[in-house]
């Protein structure tokens, strides 16, 4: 798997949109280190995106995108929300599905996948907002788990419908008011993540995306445990600045104001039995390969 | 048989699939004018005759020769480039042949640049800025080259020619099936054959 499999036709190679040429020339294609180290010198498989300036969502967006494992040969589904804007500018194959039905779509894509790649590992990976995750699809969030579905759902909870203007969402914190819920959120924001441990998810994390480095390693487990041995779900706080009165620059300090030890976005993560014993057997290997790298760069300086 | 023709737009807003009129789709060795079945032959006069009278003939290749994903795909490529080759040595100075690639089938996100790229999803606004009368679609796959005719039929007076690979366009103007690299090459062939029987309009500008 490389970048072998994205040739442009030489003899309209120069017709081509630099995006494109770029995509061919300098994207991570088939690099087994690939990571968030990545952007910035290579194409991360993002161009320009269309979200609001400073949105931490695109920082989201440039993070995981760059810590896929397998982007070749990874499928995201994406559903209705701000999201969905930005996915016509992803180098990664995806679909958008209708509002709420994202898991349910990837159950069948990653059935149908194997189906007709039986050699060839192919991830789904799920990116859908928090209406289209706990409120509209909860159902097929959470029937995908049940059934262990391997795929990794990731949720983008900003903790409203930022893309129509502030309507209060399931994700919401209690007391929360917002453009267009102004009495204030009734109940307590819903524990997705303690819901979906109990529904058989293998991995769970609840973290913010402020650190690119965690952003990495929670997104490599999560695509390996799935592809492995059974559903993976991150929710990950991407705070839609224009909705809760923050000003482009200050979405970075939210994000590490909300992950305090005693705020709603501490780091939190659930690991089960066999996904340790995977993650374990992983890191051996790395440790492996990383020392024969070393080894061999030793041998060829010499 | 279908009174209704598959011409020029704009027909309006929503104009209806052409099939849904009544036209049907040309047999192996047949092509379809204006949704009249044609032989072949005639229709690659008709489309050279119309690429030599438009001030802005253009060619879109797609995806489906824009990437190298086999030899085939690699072949037609190089045979459109010859025929854009052909195209501007066979037009007068006053024209302006285009070579515009429609990369990716999904919607972008403000915009395209009109000026580097076509989108199915809005070609119209390729053909606006670049004010193109006369177009041909190559390697683009049905289901959006259909939508994009339409589209393009709908709110725009260009005219569509389609080089399909599969049964053909009702959609387009003028439409061949089963393309291939012979068949580009011919379509060179025929422009440079009727090179100065037929005249771009005066410009008004």
């Amino acid at each position: 798997m490389s970048k072998e499999r994205i040739q442009i036709s030489e003899a309209l190679y120069d017709i081509m949109p630099s995006d494109y040429q770029d995509l061919v020339k300098s994207s991570t294609y088939g690099k087994e280190d690939r990571g968030w180290k990545d952007i910035g010198t290579s194409k991360e498989l993002i161009e320009q995106h269309s979200l609001c300036a400073g949105c931490p969502e695109s920082m989201a967006f440039r993070y995981i995108l760059a810590s896929l494992p397998n982007p070749e040969d990874t499928v995201m589904v994406g559903s209705t929300g701000c999201t969905s804007l930005v996915f016509p500018m992803v180098a990664v194959h995806n679909i958008h599905s209708l509002f709420g039905n994202q898991n349910a779509i990837a159950s069948g894509l990653k059935r149908a996948l194997s189906v007709r790649f039986p050699d060839r590992i192919k991830d789904v990976v799920v990116l859908a907002g928090d209406g289209a995750t706990v409120d509209i699809g909860l159902d097929m969030t959470l029937q995908a788990w049940f059934r262990q579905e391997k795929f990794t759902t990731i949720c983008f909870d900003n903790e409203l419908y930022a893309n129509t203007g502030g309507q209060e969402s399931g994700l919401m914190q209690k007391g929360f008011v917002a453009k267009m819920a102004p009495v204030g959120k009734l109940f307590e924001k819903v524990r997705l993540p303690e819901i979906a441990r109990e529904s058989g998810c293998h991995y769970v994390v609840n973290c913010t995306v402020s650190k690119p480095s965690l952003v990495e390693k929670v997104i490599r487990n999560a695509v390996h445990i799935a592809r492995e041995i059974g559903p993976t779900y991150l929710q990950l706080y991407t705070p839609c600045i224009l909705e809760i009165g923050k000003n482009s620059m200050e979405g970075l300090q939210e994000m590490r104001d909300s992950e305090k030890p005693t705020e709603r976005f501490a780091y939190k993560e659930y690991v089960s039995e066999p996904a340790k014993q995977l993650l374990a057997e992983l890191a051996a290997k790395d440790k492996e390969r990383k020392a024969a790298a070393k080894q061999l760069a030793g041998q060829a300086s010499a | 048989m279908s009174d209704y023709r598959v011409l020029p737009g704009p027909e309006h807003f929503l104009p209806p699939a052409a099939a849904s009129m009544g036209i049907r789709l040309p047999n192996p060795g047949e092509a379809h004018i204006n949704g009249v079945i044609a032989p072949e032959e005639k229709a690659y006069e008709e489309a050279a005759r119309q690429f030599l009278m438009a001030k802005v003939p253009t060619i879109f290749p797609g995806p489906l020769v824009l990437w190298a994903w086999n030899e085939k795909a690699a072949k037609k490529a190089t045979a459109i480039r010859h025929l854009f080759n052909t195209l501007k040595e066979c037009v007068q100075a006053t024209q302006k042949p285009m070579l515009i690639p429609m990369p990716d089938y999904r919607p972008k996100y403000p915009k395209i640049n009109p000026e580097v790229e076509i989108n199915p999803n809005h070609p119209n606004l390729t053909i606006w800025h670049n004010k193109i009368d006369c177009c041909i679609f190559i390697g683009v796959h049905c289901h959006q080259a259909n939508l994009s005719l339409k589209i393009i039929r709908g709110g725009t007076s260009c005219y569509t020619i389609a080089m399909c690979a599969q049964a053909g366009h009702e959609d387009a103007m003028l439409s061949f099936r089963d393309a291939s690299v012979d068949k580009i090459m011919r379509l060179a062939e025929t422009i440079k054959r009727l090179k100065g029987t037929v005249q771009p309009p005066l410009s008004t500008v």
